[in-house]
């Protein structure tokens, strides 16, 4: 999933001092489970906003709506009706939820209310780590599963380099090496021959080098 | 025992210190009260095993956003005693009175329409 996390409310201040009728949008799917954007967090937001524009002397409307996703058509179009009605929404959702609002709500003031971050898994509550970097080529099939570009520094195809040591990273004592991690499946895999054979130089232009990306599927379009 | 202690405060029964959440607190203030305190099992003694420890974290949370916000941040506080304490209950409704008599009103109130 996307994993964000909660931006300092005082920038989300600084955002929208001089609004007077605020939506705080959330969304239903990767931030909830990380609790940076869920329906909760909205609560939260809009509690603290609200007692904030109290203190100054200011009555803000702050309305809290939650959809199931902010990243499709069909949900974002559940506030149409209501979107114009406010100086600006600040959207709880990752990056490409709050950009898919500002796309389609074209004339309203948008703000981001998270900090968008990586994808990754919730390892235990409240610690969420990096799996995934979206580089258009998977290669877990010749890595026993663990992919060394988002989990080695240096995005080694044919790892590990001289800085690994006891199993974790010369950049960090806490983190794991993970071509150590690959070698170490590998074993328990009974297929340690394979870490014999060399990783080709990787096609990077599926990767954000080949500028933005975009997946067409003719079959499923309708 | 017949102990007194501030009339001003208000009980709210939860089955755990633990079913307080950050919004609870937050709420109480928006709706206008000028403190908020959690009473909690003594740590180590909870019931459902962490709950207190939980309520101890959402506190602190909530602290950290008052202060924020502009409200206050020592408006709110965890304390943590036994059933079988009641002096000590006693003791801390005062004690939390007093630290919020000498902060003043919720500030939130002075412009806020109908406040409790």
């Amino acid at each position: 999933m996307i994993v964000a996390e909660k931006k300092p409310i005082e920038e989300i201040i600084e955002q929208v001092e001089d609004c007077e009728k605020l939506l705080i949008l959330g969304c239903n799917e990767c931030v909830t489970v990380c609790e940076a954007g869920g329906k909760k967090e909205v609560g939260v937001l809009a509690s603290a906003l609200r007692m904030y524009f109290l203190n100054q002397g200011k009555e803000v409307r702050i309305d809290e709506v939650t959809l199931e996703r902010q990243c499709d058509h069909e949900y974002l179009e559940e506030i149409r009706e209501v979107a114009d009605q406010y100086d600006a929404i600040v959207s709880l959702a990752c990056g490409v939820g709050v950009q898919f609002v500002a796309e389609k709500y074209h004339s309203q003031r948008v703000y981001p209310g998270v900090n968008t971050c990586f994808l990754g898994a919730t390892e235990q509550r409240g610690l969420w780590t990096e799996r995934c970097q979206a580089c258009g080529t998977c290669i877990l099939a010749y890595t026993a599963g663990i992919c060394p570009i988002s989990r080695c520094a240096k995005r080694l195809l044919n790892g590990p380099c001289g800085g690994s040591s006891n199993g974790k990273c010369e950049i960090n004592p806490e983190l794991d090496c993970a071509w150590q991690l690959i070698i170490d499946r590998l074993k328990a895999l009974g297929r340690l021959e394979d870490y014999e054979k060399l990783l080709e130089i990787k096609d990077w232009s599926t990767d954000r080098a080949g500028g933005p990306r975009k997946v067409i599927r003719e079959d499923v379009q309708i | 025992m017949r102990l007194s202690y501030p009339t001003n405060i208000r009980i709210i029964r939860v089955p755990c210190s633990g079913k307080v959440d950050i919004i609870h607190i937050l709420r109480a203030f928006e709706k206008g009260a000028d403190g908020v305190c959690v009473v909690g099992c003594i740590e180590g003694d909870c019931h459902f095993k962490t709950g207190n420890f939980r309520a101890r974290k959402r506190v602190e949370q909530a602290r950290k956003l008052l202060e924020s916000v502009g409200v206050g941040g020592e408006r709110v506080k965890m304390y943590n005693l036994s059933s079988g304490e009641g002096p000590l209950f006693a003791r801390y409704a005062t004690e939390i009175v007093d630290i919020v008599k000498a902060l003043g009103p919720n500030p939130i109130k002075r412009f806020k329409k109908n406040a409790a």
